[in-house]
């Protein structure tokens, strides 16, 4: 079930179009990443989807319904790319205006953000104002502050950004469970590993445009060179017309597929020498790999005419 | 509803703060202070003067008065002499009177090291005149006694309106003037803060995550009303302190009666009857009301126009001046036509001032006191509200787009561009 639709969205920045008719669907508990390079128009596009920045054309459907962002505030919410918080408030006090705001009663404001802060090991500092935080622990409470009215969609611009590996950990884990309780999640990055790990469809944006879109599994597929690695006892025999040996070492070969051959057929060929196997697998490339591979050649920042 | 919990939040977060309770606590502390200050130093400050005089037509030898701190010394030495005496400091100022047609103008030469003042040239010249005048009184046949009974001022007036409500041009002087004070310092304080308060949630981003949960005027119309809200409760702490202070000073007052007489003499005489007619007026209240009103009226207008010059502020504080500019301008412009609206309430450019709504906060409390018509009092307070809702709206559209626009140089042109272009 799709849980939002964006449709052929364009917002021009002065002349320039900071985006270029994108359309995306990203079904209900998935977890979507936002792939992109500095500038393309990720930021831009989260805000449209938030509500705080109008598209000049184009739709956005939450549940079917066009996007309101009053009507819709409680069932999103946002961690901007930049932190924000006031910072002579006291934390727990602001978790709760925040929540408020955000349309909980007092009540359930005050035991949520408790709860939380005692999920994250925050407690001992529910007095403490934002500017005597630890740089991790002012995170922690701004995920706090995200997730404290359950919203159905999660919208997360580089969340892991600054984060020290533990803490990028502790958000991983968090980002898991709550896809896994059904929420639907988008993060913008540009750390591949993290995709990798966690996000079940990915769009790569470049200049405002969208230049894939997919599940991580399929784009993989897509992109894959035909490469297989394979471990034997010898592998300076004379190969099988089907490959084109890309490389030779110690008991590993590396070899490109040609187009008519098969696999199997080569892994047979080996198998009738009596040639001991002991690995054999497919090289799909890594998200990074795909990334850099369609993003270079493109200029990375953008030109604003004025 | 939202904007009561923004209002709410930013009410309590600056009442709590320790600057609120000292400055609220502080500001009457040192208005008193200062108005002891001033009657004291009117009373005692001027030091003696001795002036020395060489009077040659032996008209004022003994007739002038040592007082006031002047002290006259007669002598019979010539110029020169007297020149070095002061030279020498022997003594403050050498007053030379030569042998002079009492019917025509004359100027007497008052020689010092030092400039002796205005108020001690006064002095002298007051006395020197009224020596001369008892002359004259004489020659004519009349006796000190014959010339006090002529001299005396047995008139004053007393001002009378429509409803036979007694005036007082001091009084209403004095509340016009310090209305108006008080008005100008505090929507410029106020408007600040708001301006401030915008900028900040600017600068660390908060906006951002606020206007994700509440409309962009939501969050502003909640800071302004929430600071109005601060402004109110000050006020209303320090006419509680000044009441209390106020009726303990009016109990002490036979003490510092030499206060109250030098305040007297050096100024104008009206002054004591002026204050009688203060306290007892009934037109306080309505007064006061009107303060209330134009208060919040001229804080509401500025307040607005601050968020939307707070909205537009980026890393450089320096550009932000640009902006700030024009909106304290008419303030001050304000309480430039309050000066001169004082001096003559119903003067062309008096009523214009009390109209226009930029500067009708400063200048028309300031002619309350005197009385204005009615048809003038209610189009000034329409042509306020207009203004307020006017600079709200347009305030709204500039700090919806300038609180999440960052980096980027904002030009006047492009402030145009998101009044006129309709947003969906």
């Amino acid at each position: 079930m799709t849980l939002l639709s964006v449709q052929n969205l364009i917002k021009y920045y002065a002349t320039q179009k900071a985006v270029d008719d994108i359309s995306f669907d990203i079904s209900k508990g998935s977890i979507f990443g936002l792939l992109g390079p500095n500038g393309a128009g990720k930021s831009t596009l989260l805000r449209m989807i938030t509500g705080i920045f109008y598209q000049d054309s184009g739709k956005i459907l939450l549940n079917g319904e066009i996007l309101d962002a009053e009507k819709h505030t409680s069932k999103m919410g946002y961690m901007p790319e930049e932190r924000g918080l006031y910072k002579k408030m006291k934390i727990g006090e602001q978790a709760i205006y925040l929540a408020q705001l955000k349309g909980l009663s007092k009540k359930e404001a005050i035991e949520r953000s408790k709860d939380w802060f005692r999920r994250l090991d925050m407690v001992t500092w529910w007095d403490k104002k934002v500017e005597d935080l630890s740089k991790g622990m002012s995170q922690k409470l701004q995920f706090v502050i995200t997730v404290i009215h359950q919203p159905e969609l999660l919208i997360l611009d580089e969340p892991f950004s600054g984060l020290d590996p533990v803490n990028a950990n502790v958000l991983k884990e968090e980002i898991f469970r709550l896809a896994q309780e059904g929420t639907t999640i988008i993060f913008s990055t540009h750390r591949m590993e993290q995709v990798e790990e966690i996000c079940d469809q990915i769009a790569l944006i470049n200049l405002g445009k969208k230049v894939l879109d997919g599940k991580v599994a399929q784009i993989k597929q897509d992109f894959k060179g035909n490469m297989f690695s394979l471990e034997m006892e010898n592998i300076f025999v004379t190969p099988p017309e089907g490959i084109d040996i890309l490389k030779q070492e110690g008991n590993h070969l590396l070899f490109h597929l040609k187009e008519n051959a098969t696999s199997n057929a080569v892994l047979q060929y080996y198998l009738n020498q009596g040639n001991q196997i002991h690995s054999f697998k497919e090289i799909l490339p890594t998200l990074n790999e795909i990334f850099i591979r369609q993003v270079q050649g493109t200029k990375d920042s953008r030109e604003f005419l004025s | 509803m939202k904007t009561l919990l923004i209002i709410k939040r930013e009410y309590l977060t600056r009442v709590r703060k320790r600057s609120f309770i000292i400055m609220t606590l502080l500001i009457p502390v040192i208005f008193i202070g200062m108005s002891f200050l001033i009657g004291y130093l009117a009373v005692g400050s001027t030091s003696k003067k001795t002036v020395v005089v060489n009077d040659q037509s032996s008209l004022f030898k003994n007739k002038l008065e040592n007082k006031n701190n002047l002290i006259f010394v007669f002598e019979n030495a010539t110029s020169q002499e007297l020149k070095q005496a002061v030279k020498d400091d022997q003594y403050d100022g050498f007053l030379s009177i030569p042998d002079f047609d009492k019917d025509a103008k004359v100027k007497f030469e008052l020689y010092s090291k030092d400039q002796l003042g205005i108020e001690t040239e006064n002095d002298i010249s007051d006395q020197l005149n009224h020596v001369l005048v008892e002359e004259r009184m004489k020659t004519a046949g009349l006796s000190t006694s014959d010339l006090e009974k002529i001299q005396k001022n047995t008139i004053s007036l007393k001002s009378i309106n429509d409803k036979g409500e007694e005036g007082n041009a001091i009084s209403s002087y004095a509340i016009g003037y310090g209305s108006g004070m008080v008005l100008y310092f505090f929507m410029l304080f106020y408007g600040m803060s708001v301006m401030r308060s915008v900028m900040e949630e600017k600068t660390n981003r908060i906006a951002e995550i606020i206007v994700s949960s509440v409309k962009p005027f939501q969050l502003m119309l909640g800071k302004i009303i929430g600071v109005a809200l601060v402004g109110l409760t000050q006020f209303l702490i320090w006419i509680a302190f000044i009441l209390i202070l106020g009726t303990a000073f009016l109990g002490t007052m036979h003490f510092s009666g030499d206060t109250i007489n030098a305040a007297n003499t050096a100024n104008t005489p009206d002054l004591m009857g002026g204050f009688n007619i203060l306290m007892a007026s009934t037109n306080w209240i309505s007064i006061g009301l009107w303060f209330l009103f134009y208060f919040l009226g001229g804080y509401f207008l500025y307040a607005a126009l601050y968020a939307a010059v707070g909205s537009l502020v980026n890393e450089d504080a320096q550009e932000s001046q640009q902006f700030t500019l024009p909106i304290t301008a008419p303030i001050i412009i304000g309480f430039v036509l309050m000066t001169s609206a004082i001096r003559d309430p119903n003067s062309g450019l008096a009523i214009f001032g009390s109209l226009f709504p930029l500067t009708s906060p400063i200048v028309m409390m300031a002619r309350i006191p005197f009385g204005v018509p009615a048809w003038q009092l209610a189009t000034s307070a329409i042509l306020l509200v207009l203004g307020f809702v006017l600079t709200t709206l347009l305030a709204a559209k500039i700090y919806r787009t300038g609180i999440l626009m960052y980096g980027k140089k904002i030009t006047f042109k492009e402030i145009g561009k998101w009044l006129f272009i309709k947003k969906r």
